[in-house]
């Protein structure tokens, strides 16, 4: 009967039990913090690995021809011929995350505002904000889908403009949410003077919440720039890859993601280097937006 | 940092891609979509061509499934595939075919101890293998053909290609030429339902799932063996001799070649010469008989930038062991190019000239 | 928390009432577009599928064919479905622990200096685009799983009474349904430990406070009086992360085997609905069958991950109101 713990025992009274307790109790304490600290290593343990990889491989490939060159052929059975680089790739990609990004967020602005100024508590409302959401976490591919369906069939062909297409569709929920977020923390109080002094509703939104909101609306921007700027999946079916340095949206253009995808899986031991190269210049360009923007963010507050 | 300066920084670093834009002079561009097979040869000639013809070539290797695709929606000016299309789609789509090279399909192995070109395979073992019926590289059948080897005890891994490709139709064919079995089951196509095995993107995936896994064993076109010096395998012949994957054999089945079905679909698979390699196949351009106003000029440009590849090319070719089509075959393919008629119903082909 | 500031009645001059509600349709617009985006891409998904769902009829569903060989084509949904199922909850189990860890240490264990760096150095880990993640996943994890874990492991692991069946693979190039879900689990993870970290914080300190009073350890903290407090949030954080392993097409197709079979082992290769969509799409003709049957893939993806999200919003919804 009292060879197990008994309840009504008080453990005060009983010494031995109180420290066998602490001692188990501190045990449990202690290898949880241990594991939490694990898996905080392994977490950072897998970025330093992709890091560390595209820094090896990546760097080794990098140098002025691979930036500035367009795309050359493989240079295997033939070693006169010139090497060849990316640059067609990052102009594709530049044009098309700019142009998306330059679509996408006034629309996600509008919707933003509305959701944030007209739209608090109403059921239309609520189901904006959660179709938002819905297309913010969407299969990316699926949304090549829709706009091959919808754009490259009538137009008889590949673009650039349908590549854009398919980016703004994934930058505006980012938009949406930022701007919502942020507009949403401005005090009430502030809306109330501007509209005190007479100012019309829009006018009140446009100069004062937007401003008041600017960097956190901006940092928004950003980290939709750069999330379209790694998208794949969505250009497979629409911009489809250009190996020319190509500025006219109504053809096929090229871009730094499908660039490494196809030489990545061209079996030429050069061309794969420039993909690792390619690789490194992505994750570089997106983290170095992300890291601004999050410096944005935080002068902010 | 205050929020101007950071404006202007990026509006600063965003022009420098502008300002380092090469000027290029004003050239056709031509749009081709297709096999991988060829890949390596049509860009060569691309980039060869670009200074006589001022032409440039977009060609963009998505897979033979994938050229017959947008040639029939007309997204490109033409497409490129191994697996020929019969007279019926072809008439249906409004295309012509013509073949631009030969290339040939080995096998390739990553056993320890196995040098290039010493492992034996019969037709009834390569298809056992892809039909899961071999499972361990020590099985008495491959140690029966392979006494002069130490065969490990290792588990088969067959990797094959899982986007539709040409260079699948061309093994698949052949399995199915080789093997009942094989031809009721998964069939030839560009994409089949393999039995066993993992399947890998491209030719480089398979490259490299066969590099990466001991006891693996892959099809591929015989450049990226080649370049990625992976161990190919002997195969033995319809005539019963093991022969290796090398130039000699590859034209040795080339030049026994029929070309006058219909679509210059020559079979060149498992032929009966003594010295042929089994797996050797044309590769094709389909091109529309009746591009719309806005693509005429594009597909002017495709004749004549292949008319030069013929008269021009053939040593590029050699060099990335592909095989030229013979002289008297590329003049029938230019007079079948008199078919491509713009939409007033004139040959927009008039010759080498134009 | 907030009410929406109304229009004031007495708008001084007419353009500026003109001016706001034209602003406040602008607006009202956007958002209408919104839905009908969606709208949109769901209809043109349907109607894309429909010849495929007429075709096989409600069999498509649970039908493991996946024959494209002209003349006898015969497309089901069961693979990639089954396979895009599997590897995301594979992924949701190995990634919670471990998000859950990072959490943790966040919001308890770490020293304050170290805190915003390491936050910062996680939620990098989502930045990185996913083709990255697929070529390092085929470099180097696949070749670890194949090496460290498969090899040595597998026949050790495949003898396990009971569970062994799953480990048990005629498969050693190392891609498949394993690998994709480590991949898939390292990419979702920074998700998962950032919602759970933000919900932690947002336990009023006074609970934790009087539990500290009371001698309770940290663990104890955090298992007695923060979890219980948050966990429909972390739940909906959880649903929030399995919704994107859904949708994840490139790192998934680098390294899962792209084999349109039936997996019965972990280490088999399989395939999911959004790498299958990725690798046969650009081959399948217009108007074909198979392209019918893609895009009626397409659309149970979306059907999927839409009832996931919604899932995940209606749990999360006292976090964001």
């Amino acid at each position: 009967m009292s060879t197990t713990f008994d309840i009504s025992t008080d453990p005060a009274k009983n010494m031995d039990a109180a420290r066998a307790l602490g001692r188990r109790r501190r045990f449990v304490d202690r290898l949880v913090q241990t594991l939490c600290v694990l898996a905080t290593l392994i977490g950072l343990l897998f970025l330093a690995s992709i890091l560390f990889t595209l820094f090896l491989r990546g760097f080794a490939a990098l140098d002025w021809t691979v930036l500035t060159k367009e795309f050359e052929p493989t240079t295997y059975g033939d070693d006169t011929a010139p090497r060849g680089g990316l640059a067609h790739a990052i102009i594709g990609t530049f044009i098309q995350t700019t142009i998306a990004t330059s679509i996408g967020t006034p629309i996600g602005l509008l919707v933003g505002t509305y959701l944030a100024e007209y739209a608090r508590g109403s059921r239309l409302g609520d189901a904006v904000r959660f179709v938002s959401d819905v297309l913010l976490s969407a299969p990316s591919i699926l949304i090549g889908l829709f706009i091959y369906q919808l754009v490259v069939l009538p137009m008889g062909g590949f673009s650039g403009l349908a590549g854009t297409l398919a980016l703004a569709v994934i930058v505006i929920p980012v938009v949406v949410r930022t701007t919502e977020d942020m507009l949403t923390l401005i005090p009430n109080t502030l809306r109330e003077a501007v509209v005190a002094l007479g100012a019309p509703k829009w006018k009140m939104v446009i100069l004062v919440c937007w401003r008041a909101a600017l960097s956190g609306i901006v940092t928004g921007v950003l980290l939709a720039f750069a999330r379209i700027a790694g998208e794949t999946a969505p250009l497979l079916l629409t911009s489809f890859g250009n190996n020319i340095i190509s500025t006219d949206l109504s053809t096929a253009m090229g871009s730094l993601p499908i660039a490494i995808y196809q030489q990545a899986n061209s079996g030429f031991p050069d061309l794969i280097n420039i993909a690792w190269a390619g690789a490194l210049l992505v994750t570089l360009g997106v983290l170095a937006v992300n890291i601004v923007a999050r410096l944005l963010l935080r002068t902010r507050k | 940092m205050n929020r101007r300066s950071l404006f202007a920084l990026a509006a600063g670093t965003a022009a420098v891609p502008m300002l380092a834009r090469p000027a290029f002079a004003q050239q056709a561009t031509i749009t081709g979509a297709g096999a991988t097979f060829p890949r390596p040869v049509y860009e060569r000639w691309g980039q060869a061509a670009r200074e006589p013809l001022s032409i440039q070539l977009n060609y963009q290797s998505i897979g033979s499934g994938g050229g017959i695709n947008q040639i029939t929606n007309r997204t490109v000016d033409f497409g490129a595939t191994d697996a020929p299309r019969n007279e019926a789609q072809l008439r249906e789509a409004n295309l012509i075919q013509f073949p631009t090279v030969m290339g040939s399909v080995v096998l390739i192995v990553n056993l320890p101890g196995v040098a290039d070109n010493t492992l034996k395979l019969t037709p009834e073992v390569i298809t056992d293998i892809f039909l899961g019926r071999i499972t361990r590289w020590n099985d008495p059948r491959l140690v029966e053909l392979n006494r002069d080897l130490r065969m490990p005890n290792l588990p088969v891994s067959p990797a094959y290609r899982a986007d539709a490709s040409g260079t699948t139709f061309v093994f698949t064919t052949y399995l199915s030429r080789v093997s009942e079995t094989w031809k009721n089951g998964p069939g030839a196509a560009t994409s089949v339902q393999w039995p066993v095995g993992n399947g890998a993107r491209g030719n480089e995936g398979v490259s490299n799932a066969v590099r990466n896994t001991a006891g693996a064993i892959g099809y591929t076109e015989n450049a990226y063996a080649t370049v990625n010096r992976l161990i190919t395998t002997q195969i033995r012949n319809k005539a019963g001799n093991f022969v290796l994957p090398v130039m000699e054999t590859f034209q040795a089945a080339a030049g026994t070649a029929d070309w006058t079905r219909p679509g210059f679909a020559a079979d060149l698979v498992d032929l009966g010469g003594p010295n042929a390699w089994p797996i050797v196949a044309p590769t094709f351009i389909l091109l529309p008989t009746n591009p719309v106003a806005d693509r005429v000029a594009g597909s002017r440009n495709t004749m004549r930038f292949f008319d030069w590849a013929f008269r021009n090319g053939a040593d590029a070719a050699r060099r990335l062991e592909y095989i030229p089509i013979p002289e008297a075959v590329q003049a029938s393919v230019r007079s079948t190019w008199s078919q491509v008629r713009d939409p007033s119903g004139n040959a927009i082909w008039t010759g080498s000239a134009a | 928390m907030q009410q929406s500031v109304s229009n004031s009645p007495r708008s001084r001059s007419s353009s500026g009432a003109g001016a706001d509600k034209f602003f406040e349709w602008l607006c009202v617009g956007a958002g209408l577009f919104v839905l009908g985006l969606l709208g949109a891409i769901i209809i043109t998904l349907f109607i894309g599928g429909l010849p495929a769902f007429l075709e096989f009829g409600p069999q498509f569903l649970w039908s493991t064919a996946w024959q494209p060989v002209e003349g006898r084509e015969n497309y089901g949904a069961a693979v990639p479905i089954i396979g895009t199922i599997v590897t995301s909850v594979l992924a949701i189990l190995i990634a919670v622990p471990v998000a859950f860890g990072i959490a943790f240490y966040l919001t308890e264990l770490a020293p304050e200096w170290l805190r915003q760096p390491v936050g910062t150095a996680i939620e990098l880990l989502a930045a990185v685009p996913s083709i990255i993640f697929g070529m390092w996943g085929l470099f180097v994890l696949v070749p670890i799983v194949q090496n460290y874990i498969q090899l040595p492991f597998g026949a050790t692991l495949s003898a396990l009474p009971l569970i062994g069946g799953v480990f048990d693979s005629n498969n050693f190039a190392g891609t498949s349904v394993f690998a994709a879900s480590m991949v898939l689990a390292i990419m979702i993870l920074p998700f998962i430990a950032a919602t759970m970290r933000d919900v932690f914080m947002q336990v009023p300190p006074v609970y934790k406070e009087s539990a500290y009073g009371l001698g309770a350890t940290r663990w104890e903290v955090v298992s007695g009086v923060v979890i219980p407090y948050t966990r429909i949030s972390v739940v909906g954080g959880i649903m929030l992360g399995l919704g994107r392993a859904l949708g994840e097409t490139m790192a998934v197709t680098f390294v899962i085997g792209n084999a349109n079979r039936m997996f019965t082992s972990i280490f088999d290769p399989s395939t999911t609905i959004a790498s299958v969509v990725a690798m046969e799409f650009p081959e399948s003709l217009m108007g074909s069958l198979k392209q019918s049957s893609l895009l009626a893939l397409g659309f149970l993806l979306f059907v999927i991950s839409f009832i996931v999200l919604a899932i995940s919003r209606w749990l999360l919804r006292s976090r964001l109101k």
